[in-house]
């Protein structure tokens, strides 16, 4: 018998390929850190992380968390992430529901709702992001009136510097009304197990819907009336060049949120579509035949089907969104990629170290974003039997 | 997309360029000719026309270091760059030499790794305001909003400004001038801060430029200059004695018309920087007949400014500070010898 070379071992070449590879992608690596290094000592240039505890010196028009010009790079890195977090999320939320209602309508049997569907999807879609981010703002926002003769619907109030609320002020007390809250919550949670449960038993359920509402709204306004109504509402008022006070969307935000959830509910609204398409029609007919009605038929047989073909693709327009809300250094917006990738890259000189936490962040968001959907996924996923 | 590109691109260059590269004039040399960075378009400073030609202060300093160089003031290309993009540009070897209204200041001398070369305008930032404000002076502009130009000095003077006086304010911070002014003329801003020289340029391209003051108030020291690499000595002193002579060609009387005739003149000075006595292009690795050909071909200081900014253009700008020491100014240059 011959016995194999050892190089024709298969076990053994997989493993000389897979060190030399290791290899390989190491050494360039360390190439190019050591040759950055030694570029940037040869011209004088900072680097380190060191500057994220300098003090910025510049202002941020909006700031979810107290910021000054004496706080930190730091400091300002993290407001400008959490201005991308509000855009996002609250980009997230209306290209959901706009999104879903879109592609619901596509499905219509009326014409002209299916044909209007058609055509928010086609034109908005269609036009690329940016354009429609500076329409929103140049177009529409910024030919409001100034503040001084701001427009005034009810108590909301509009110019050309945002969108002003009055803003809710709990007082003493309040914290009862929070409380309830909660406690309604938990009781609806309760309410629909025992209902579950009753129907498993008995083959009857409970009808929940009424109770479940009634204990949200009523425990909490209850206890609001007991409390002695502890809130007032804090309305914005001119002063000088601007509204103080109140509640204030700046018009980039405004803009912003406007075209990533018009935008993005386009595509989702065709990834819905194709979700409820997907599920057969034999489903539903077969719950016909069970006599469940319309809306038990959505809710109960073709929605949990269809999320389990919409929610992949839904994953990646959450992430589409988080990531195009970076365009927003076109108009003035302070999220991360121009506050952060932008002013303090451009004070600091460090493109480097900067450029790594801002890709660090978008990658970290993603991923999250990912896990969690993928989490989801695999709990509404077919379970096989 | 493209800032990013042009980031990441940096961040490779910094990565590949080898540490130890040639000298920026052999650069230079070999290439065939100066790679200018200036700004998007700024009147009086460097702002492009129609056909592709570009004009002011900052561009004619460039033209003068060619000049220098080749004897040609056409051997430069320019590279245009917002306030933000313009310091890694510079960083990463993309040009050779940043000439775009950009302020002196200690931070970026040191860490960012460069070295100012001298100044070509001494500037202060100020306020724009609409007329039907009726705001007089800045001290009015509590809790105004301010339209601001991103990774500018501008944005941190502002910032100062306000905390020192006490006062609120609003910063709307855009990525690109042009952004900035369209922000300040649909009204999202009260006012509209830069250099004052910006404030005079940009009032210009506005729909109503009468409707439109600057505030008197100076609330800076901006001086304006060319900026290179920290580390390649030589061609730093060619950005600088290029800006000294054409201060020198304007104290010692010299301008494009007349510099041919007076490389007869016997006065020692001339002959000195004309290049008839004396090797002084030696030491930067440039001909005798350098500093003749920045006059020659692209004038003393005072044609230069004057064409661009001052009283034969349309920004009008008073000398002022920018003045020679000899005539109530503060433009002074070490003399050549
Ligand atoms: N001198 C200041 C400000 C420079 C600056 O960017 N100024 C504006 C307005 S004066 C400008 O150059 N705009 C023209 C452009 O961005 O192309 C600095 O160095 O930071």
């Amino acid at each position: 018998m011959r016995t194999q070379a050892f190089w024709n071992d298969p076990r053994i070449r997989a493993w000389f390929f897979q060190i030399l590879a290791v290899l390989v992608v190491g050494g360039f690596i360390a190439i190019i850190v050591t040759n950055t290094v030694d570029n940037l000592n040869a011209l004088n240039v900072a680097s380190g992380f060191g500057f994220l505890q300098h003090t910025a010196g510049f202002g941020i028009s909006q700031t979810l968390i107290e910021y000054s010009e004496s706080s930190s790079y730091g400091r300002a890195f993290l407001v400008a992430l959490l201005n991308t977090l509000l855009v996002a999320g609250i980009g997230i939320f209306f290209a959901t529901v706009v999104g879903f209602l879109v592609g619901i309508a596509r499905l219509s049997p009326n014409w002209l709702v299916a044909r209007l569907a058609t055509v928010y999807i086609e034109t908005f879609r269609n036009i690329p992001l940016l354009l429609q981010i500076l329409f929103w703002y140049t177009a529409v926002l910024s030919n409001l009136p100034a503040p001084r003769n701001s427009l005034e619907i009810g108590s909301l109030l509009m110019n050309n510097r945002g969108l002003y609320l009055p803003a809710p002020v709990g007082e003493p007390g309040f914290g009862f009304v929070v409380a309830a809250f909660f406690i309604a919550l938990l009781g609806i949670v309760f309410l629909r197990h025992w209902s579950q449960r009753r129907r498993i038993a008995t083959g009857r359920g409970l009808p929940i819907m009424w109770p479940s509402l009634g204990l949200l709204f009523g425990l909490p306004l209850i206890t609001f009336w007991l409390a002695g109504a502890p809130l007032h509402f804090e309305v914005p008022e001119l002063r000088g060049f601007n509204f103080v006070g109140g509640l204030r969307a700046i018009p980039e935000l405004l803009a912003l949120v406007l075209a990533l959830s018009i935008y993005t509910a386009a595509f989702i609204a065709e990834i819905v579509r194709s979700g409820i398409q997907a599920v057969s029609w034999g489903q539903s007919e077969a719950a016909q035949a069970l006599g469940l009605r319309r809306t038990q038929i959505l809710r109960l047989v073709v929605i949990p089907q269809a999320l389990r073909v919409i929610i992949p693709p839904l994953t990646s327009q959450y992430l589409n969104l988080t990531k195009n809300s970076s365009l927003a250094a076109a108009l003035a917006y302070p999220e991360l990629a121009s506050v952060f990738a932008g002013t303090v890259l451009n004070q600091t000189g460090q493109a480097i170290e900067v450029l790594t936490i801002t890709m660090a962040v978008y990658l970290g968001l993603s991923l999250l974003t990912s896990a969690a959907m993928n989490f989801y996924n695999s709990r509404i996923a077919l379970v096989e039997r | 997309m493209r800032r990013y590109l042009l980031l990441a691109s940096t961040a490779a260059l910094i990565a590949f360029a080898s540490a130890a590269s040639a000298t920026t004039l052999d650069d230079v040399k070999k290439k065939g000719f100066v790679q200018c960075g200036v700004s998007q378009g700024l009147k009086g400073f460097s702002s492009p026309d129609d056909k592709g030609g570009w004009t002011g202060i900052d561009v004619d300093l460039c033209r003068a270091i060619a000049a220098a160089i080749f004897g040609d003031p056409e051997k430069v290309k320019f590279t245009p760059l917002s306030a933000k993009e313009r310091f890694t540009a510079l960083q990463s070897g993309e040009i050779d030499v940043l000439s775009r209204n950009t302020t002196w200041a200690l931070s970026r001398d040191t860490a960012l790794g460069f070295d100012f070369r001298g100044v070509i305008y001494y500037d202060g930032q100020g306020f724009m305001v609409r007329k039907s404000s009726g705001v007089k002076s800045a001290k009015d502009l509590d809790g105004a909003s301010v339209c601001v130009l991103m990774g500018t000095s501008t944005s941190l003077t502002l910032a100062d400004y306000f905390r020192s006086n006490n006062m609120k304010y609003e910063p709307i911070t855009f990525e690109k001038d042009d952004e900035v002014v369209a922000a300040y003329e649909s009204g999202r801003c009260d006012t509209y801060t830069t250099d004052r020289s910006g404030l005079y340029a940009n009032r210009l391209t506005l729909k109503d430029p009468q409707e439109n003051i600057v505030l008197p108030e100076i609330i800076s020291k901006e001086p304006l200059g060319p900026v290179v690499r920290h580390g390649d000595n030589q061609w730093g002193d060619i950005v600088s004695w290029t800006l000294y002579t054409m201060l020198n060609a304007e104290e010692l009387g010299l301008n494009s018309g007349n510099v041919a005739g007076m490389r007869e003149s016997d006065n020692p000075e001339i002959r000195r920087v004309l290049g008839t006595e004396g090797k002084f292009g030696e030491g930067m690795g440039l001909s005798d007949d350098w500093a003749y050909n920045i006059i020659a071909k692209v004038g003393n200081y005072a044609e230069m400014f004057d064409r661009n900014v001052g009283k034969d253009s349309p920004l009008g700008i008073p000398r002022g500070l920018n003045a020679l020491y000899t005539q109530g100014g503060i433009q002074y240059a070490p003399p050549i010898r």
